[in-house]
């Protein structure tokens, strides 16, 4: 293969392409929150956390850190002038009742459906947590998954069933990946792009589900 | 003349009873009165029920009440964290229940005791194993789960300001479930940075109106009270 894996940031920036101006979005924990680097300073969208913040961000300079202004990753935030903050109540009304345009989860696995598993791996010993990850599978009016293609281990994350357990079902809309980006559709996985060099045979190969090709010409330009 | 504020932290907190069910505010740290938990675990009590997001982090607060012993079961929806060590090790252990609960369930479940619900319909879990067992309805297209109020004998929460009559505000990302918690519990007590005067917080402005709060008790913020978090 003659084709370079986009790296975490490149992910991040290209899923920040497809956030438009005056979305509220909620980026999950853990790989989404780095999408906020890359959101252009000429669109005015606001982030939502869960802890009741509406319209918060960057991180403080240092030794301006606040120990109660935090998002939901525990990690120290500004607020934008206009920002405001609510009771979890509030902050889940926000989420469940159908008002955030966009989320970004991460996932242990997407499935054809748009099954989406994010978190527990099922394991016996394992302490499961699963935060408010379930609420915005449901509630948000688009969900976008950003992740790895594979596993470490090369294991295919794409899969035509969950395997792990569920947190919410057909609610994946997109997904954003090492390699490429796929739509989830009443007809299927539709990849729109991929990474330069790399071919569709050798995408589907490490893909578990049916991918369905609709790249054309274009390829994934970061 | 009510002054909820009259009492000192150990005369409020004397009222809790071993198996009583508190909620304690807080996010991570954000929010967590962790001066109240300190009197709470000097005061000795067993066999407690806590409801928080958390799991506790570190070895303070929260964390520092479930390392006593004192809690037989938390009903939170994010356990595991970088730094929750020790409710990791009494889960392992078998020393505590966990009732894993999405967080907007939390919040939805807690805000339906305090308005006096019987129970709600939420979308969030469906299909899910959170939902197994758990009593279904179709409405006007969208699947729901039938989920019990979560009430509490008491709450433990944190504020900025508050006065005599209980009126409170919060600071920043530290308010999160407090003012959905004092309203679901019989007593509710508030620490607060600041008591001020009646009519000095603006009633536009005020986030928890008194009649949710029993009990308000100062304590000033020290750099042990806002260090790091996690």
């Amino acid at each position: 293969m003659s084709h370079r894996l986009l790296t975490r940031d490149q992910i991040a920036e290209r899923a920040a392409q497809d956030i438009p101006d005056g979305a509220y979005v909620n980026l999950g924990i853990g790989l989404p929150t780095k999408i906020a680097k890359y959101l252009p300073a000429d669109k005015d969208v606001f982030l939502h956390s869960e802890n009741g913040l509406l319209a918060f961000g960057p991180p403080p300079a240092k030794g301006e850190e606040d120990p109660e202004l935090i998002n939901a990753g525990k990690e120290y935030v500004t607020m934008l002038d206009g920002g405001s903050f609510f009771h979890h109540g509030d902050s889940f009304a926000m989420m469940r009742g159908g008002h955030i345009d966009i989320c970004v989860l991460g996932a242990f696995q997407v499935a054809a459906n748009g099954d989406l598993a994010n978190w527990s791996t099922g394991a016996p010993d394992a302490i499961p947590a699963v935060g408010g990850a379930m609420d915005l599978a449901v509630g948000a009016k688009k969900v976008f998954v950003m992740t790895n293609h594979t596993t470490k281990t090369g294991e295919p994350k794409i899969v035509s069933e969950l395997t792990y357990p569920v947190t919410g079902k057909h609610c994946v809309d997109r997904i954003f990946t090492d390699l490429c980006v796929i739509d989830v559709t009443d007809k299927g996985l539709v990849v729109t792009e991929m990474v330069e060099g790399l071919s569709f045979a050798e995408l589907q190969a490490v893909t578990d589900a049916t991918l369905i090709d609709a790249t054309g010409i274009n390829a994934t330009q970061v | 003349m009510i002054n909820k504020a009259d009492k000192n932290i150990t005369d409020v907190l004397s009222q809790i009873k071993d198996g009583a069910t508190i909620m304690i505010g807080g996010f991570g740290t954000a929010g967590q009165p962790a001066e109240l938990i300190d009197a709470l675990i000097d005061l000795g009590v067993k066999d407690l029920v806590i409801i928080n997001n958390n799991a506790g982090n570190g070895d303070h607060g929260l964390a520092k009440l479930l390392k006593t012993g004192a809690v037989r079961k938390i009903i939170c929806s994010f356990p595991r964290q970088s730094d929750s060590w020790v409710f990791d090790e009494l889960y392992h252990a078998g020393k505590i229940e966990l009732e894993l609960v999405p967080q907007g369930n939390l919040a939805c479940r807690i805000q339906a005791a305090g308005m006096g619900l019987g129970a709600v319909y939420t979308p969030t879990g469906f299909g899910t194993l959170l939902a197994e067992g758990k009593e279904m309805r179709h409405i006007d297209g969208k699947d729901y789960v039938l989920e019990y109020p979560i009430k509490a004998d008491f709450a433990l929460i944190k504020a900025d300001k508050g006065d005599r009559w209980g009126n409170l505000v919060y600071r920043k990302s530290a308010r999160n479930f407090g003012p959905i918690m004092a309203m679901a519990a019989d007593i509710t007590i508030a620490q607060v940075s600041k008591t001020v005067e009646l009519g000095k917080l603006d009633p536009e402005h005020i986030i928890t109106p008194g009649i949710f709060v029993q009990h308000v008790v100062q304590i000033e913020p020290t750099s042990s009270t806002t260090a790091a978090i996690a």
